[in-house]
């Protein structure tokens, strides 16, 4: 949102959020007005004529106007990022230095304890496995599925809207019902993914029992609720890449595949940067799908598809040891910012030797 | 006092009201006297049909609004946020039964409710496990979960076994070996298993030990307890032996079983009996014994508590009294099945009588009411039984339904997760 300008003499601005401030910037100049002479009658239009001392500080007034509004207008998103964002980033903290229960609050200091059980605890790197291996399983198929399907939504067919809205039909589908229909799907005994493997004659897949099978299952349901919205942020991508370039290229002979990997993908990077950063924070803290992944939502016997959220949710809420569940929600937080120090890392080059073509 | 009064509103339960309006209002000091109660619940109490509408017909004064979860465990996961936050909750809120304990840690930050015209109103073990060490009652108990077996009699007759109720009680017999000892001779006729999983078994074996998990201090025992390492060893040598289907319960796999045969026998409390009927209603050999293994055993059952931090606590005890007084709680069982807790409600005969005819006509509420008599044990379940319950049940599950571990590893891996426990 950026600075509004308020529409003089009247109370509202256009955005409910600046109107605020505007209401307040003319209640100061009104009051103003009525400390000096009221000479200037009821509207107090700066156009009017003026006393040399009253001109001084309205020009004062128009100063600070200058400096301080922008800051005004924009302090709403930091006031609320301060009080929902890292208010909370720091409690966290301090609460996981403290022996807390989730009903009785705070107990007594207990230094990095709750770090050292939590590092020592094998459960803990269970879930940082199985967190890695469905955010690489749903992430990096999602991400080329997404691709291609944007690409042929892209060329010039029938009933495009229909098309474009039918692949984000899945994400209005909410995560519980995605989790019934492939509960059905991947059912171990009952299962029509299995049912077709047995008539096709090959062994039942244990979809709940093994690891790679579980993350495969669970990376499916993430796939299949995220990969329409995807498409549509690479579909506007795409879009938006000149149809100069396509027309040069095929001047010069070159076919659809080598069009799509020669102007398409080199022409979008930005917007896939994107997608790979937001989709890196989202699988991160991957919970819906795996946590509805079996009636218990525990992850499994053996932690098979616990996430890190998950642990965190367990430790906090089954076993109401927020001191410990607030260690591995700042452990998380550290290992999601090594990441995206990563991927800022990798995607800043990928992005200069793009620009160097 | 107030209480007294509301006390015998709710037992005669008659055009009493305005008195108790009065005092309410009194207590209150609302302008105009009207009051707005929420009451929070989880999967059916029974009370929708029509006992709250009577409940505000009979107190003008009062709006009840009511909330279901769809699970006692987010039912448990509100409350704890709202009695850790100090507000924000229902003035009324259901607790199941297993969730009990560890709310009782916090009994200070609940009404307490115990009132010499209440007592007798429950069996002894049901008021006990709303008890604290002070002797604070916290909750009103509302239904209890009284256990029979429940078997398919089709089943039982292919493999040339008895299938009339009396003669399958004899045959399971009195003891947990019994009941094993008959599973022998089913799975060895048939090779088919002969009940769900060891996990299910688990929960009736355990729920007849007096301190399976935690001494009446709340100390630990439950990787040092050789009831329950001789429980555990038990299991998984049984389902080495093919008993178990190794179906985990609530699942896909472990509803369709009911409809096809994949198992003869599961354990059945009260409200199991509705479950059973909607995973195979198409299934008309289901039938339950009156019987169980070990004596009585009881899973399950809930209770109505009234939170300290609650704006209405006198209105809100009020209406717990009346909902769970024995009449009402008749009126619940009618609508969807849930089995009193109440003394008085388990000899009116719209409970003794009670017949089902989807089990072959039996006599439900004999039945239930012979099975919660027999219930002698009162388990104590301390402060950390449901994270010990969830690490038992993974352990068991690791062996008899993942097939991922041998019974020791398992084993161990449980004992470290129990010794993390603060």
């Amino acid at each position: 949102m950026g600075p509004v300008r308020c529409p003089h003499g009247t109370g509202t601005g256009p955005v409910p959020g600046a109107a605020s401030s505007c209401d307040l910037r003319e209640h100061t100049t009104a009051m103003a007005t009525t400390t000096s002479s009221r000479t200037a009658g009821s509207t107090p239009t700066p156009a009017k004529p003026r006393t040399p001392r009253r001109a001084g500080f309205s020009q004062r007034l128009g100063r600070w106007d200058l400096k301080l509004s922008p800051y005004l207008y924009i302090s709403p998103f930091f006031i609320l990022f301060l009080v929902t964002g890292l208010f909370p980033l720091f409690y966290t903290a301090w609460v996981s230095f403290h022996d807390w229960d989730t009903v009785m609050g705070q107990g007594e200091f207990v230094g990095l304890e709750n770090f050292q059980y939590v590092l020592t605890s094998a459960d803990f790197w269970k879930a940082v496995r199985n967190t890695f291996s469905i955010f690489l399983l749903s992430s990096i198929p999602q991400v080329i599925i997404a691709l291609v399907i944007a690409a042929m939504l892209d060329q010039n067919i029938r009933a495009k809207t229909f098309w474009r809205m039918g692949v984000l039909l899945p994400y209005i589908v909410t995560p519980v019902a995605v989790a019934l229909i492939f509960s059905n799907l991947f059912a171990d005994q009952s299962g029509i993914i299995n049912q077709w493997l047995g008539a096709l004659g090959f062994d039942p897949v244990r979809w709940h029992a093994e690891v790679i099978p579980s993350h495969l299952a669970i990376a499916t349901m993430v796939n299949f609720r995220w990969t329409g919205y995807t498409t549509l942020i690479l579909l506007a991508a795409m879009q938006a890449v000149s149809r100069e370039l396509y027309e040069a290229a095929v001047i010069d002979g070159a076919g659809r595949a080598r069009q799509f990997f020669s102007i398409t993908v080199p022409q979008i990077r930005p917007t896939m940067i994107f997608v790979v950063i937001t989709s890196t924070i989202g699988g991160l803290q991957i919970f819906d799908e795996p946590r509805l992944f079996d009636q218990a939502g525990n992850g499994g016997s053996d932690g098979q598809w616990q996430t890190l959220t998950m642990y965190l949710y367990r430790l906090g809420w089954s076993q109401s040891d927020f001191g410990r569940a607030s260690a591995v929600a700042w452990l998380l937080f550290v290992i999601i910012v090594i990441i995206g120090l990563i991927n800022l890392a990798v995607t800043r080059r990928i992005a200069t030797s793009g620009g160097k073509r | 006092m107030v209480a007294a009064g509301v006390a015998t509103l709710a037992l005669a339960l008659t055009a009493c009201g305005s008195d108790s309006d009065d005092s309410a209002e009194g207590g209150s000091g609302d302008s105009g006297g009207k009051v707005t109660l929420t009451i929070s619940t989880f999967n059916e109490f029974g009370y929708d049909d029509g006992l709250l509408d009577e409940y505000m017909k009979q107190n003008p004064n009062i709006t009840v609004k009511h909330t279901k979860a769809d699970t006692s465990q987010a039912a448990g996961d509100a409350l704890r946020n709202a009695l850790g936050a100090g507000s924000g909750g229902s003035d009324v809120a259901a607790i199941e039964g297993d969730q009990m304990p560890e709310f009782l840690q916090y009994a200070d930050k609940f009404e307490d409710i115990s009132d010499p015209s209440l007592d007798g109103r429950w069996q002894d073990w049901k008021t006990a496990q709303a008890t604290d060490a002070k002797g604070r009652l916290i909750g009103y108990g509302t239904d209890i979960g009284p256990e029979g077996i429940c078997y398919r009699s089709d089943l039982l007759k292919e493999a040339g076994l008895p299938t009339d109720r009396e003669s399958v009680a004899k045959w399971m017999g009195s003891t947990w070996d019994d009941y094993f000892k008959a599973g022998e001779e089913y799975t060895k006729k048939t090779g088919k298993p002969f009940y769900d999983s060891a996990g299910t078994i688990r929960l009736g074996m355990e729920n007849q030990m007096q301190n399976a998990f935690e001494k009446d201090d709340g100390t630990i025992i439950a990787t040092e307890n050789p009831e329950v390492k001789d429980m555990y060893d038990q299991l998984l040598a049984e389902s080495a032996k093919g008993l178990s289907a190794g179906l985990s319960q609530w699942t896909q796999d472990w509803n369709e079983s009911f409809k096809t045969g994949g198992f003869a026998t599961t354990l059945c409390p009260g409200w199991m009996l509705g479950v059973v009927q909607g995973n195979a209603p198409d299934v008309k050999t289901w039938d339950i014994t009156n019987s169980f293994p070990g004596g009585g055993g009881n899973w399950g059952g809930s209770f109505l508590t009234v939170p300290s931090y609650g704006k209405h606590v006198k209105e809100a005890k009020a209406l717990a009294n009346w909902l769970t007084a024995p009449e009402q709680q008749i009126e619940a069982f009618k609508s969807k099945g849930t089995f009193p807790s109440q003394i008085e409600a388990l000899k009116d005969p719209a409970i003794t009588e009670a017949t089902n005819p989807y089990f072959n006509d039996a006599p439900i509420g004999q039945i239930l009411t012979d099975r919660a008599n027999a219930v002698t044990v009162k388990p104590f379940k301390g402060p950390h039984y449901q994270a010990i319950n969830d690490f038992l049940a993974d352990a068991l599950g690791r062996v008899d339904i993942d097939k991922v571990d041998d019974a020791d590893t398992s084993w161990n891996k449980f004992v470290t997760d129990v010794n993390g426990l603060k």
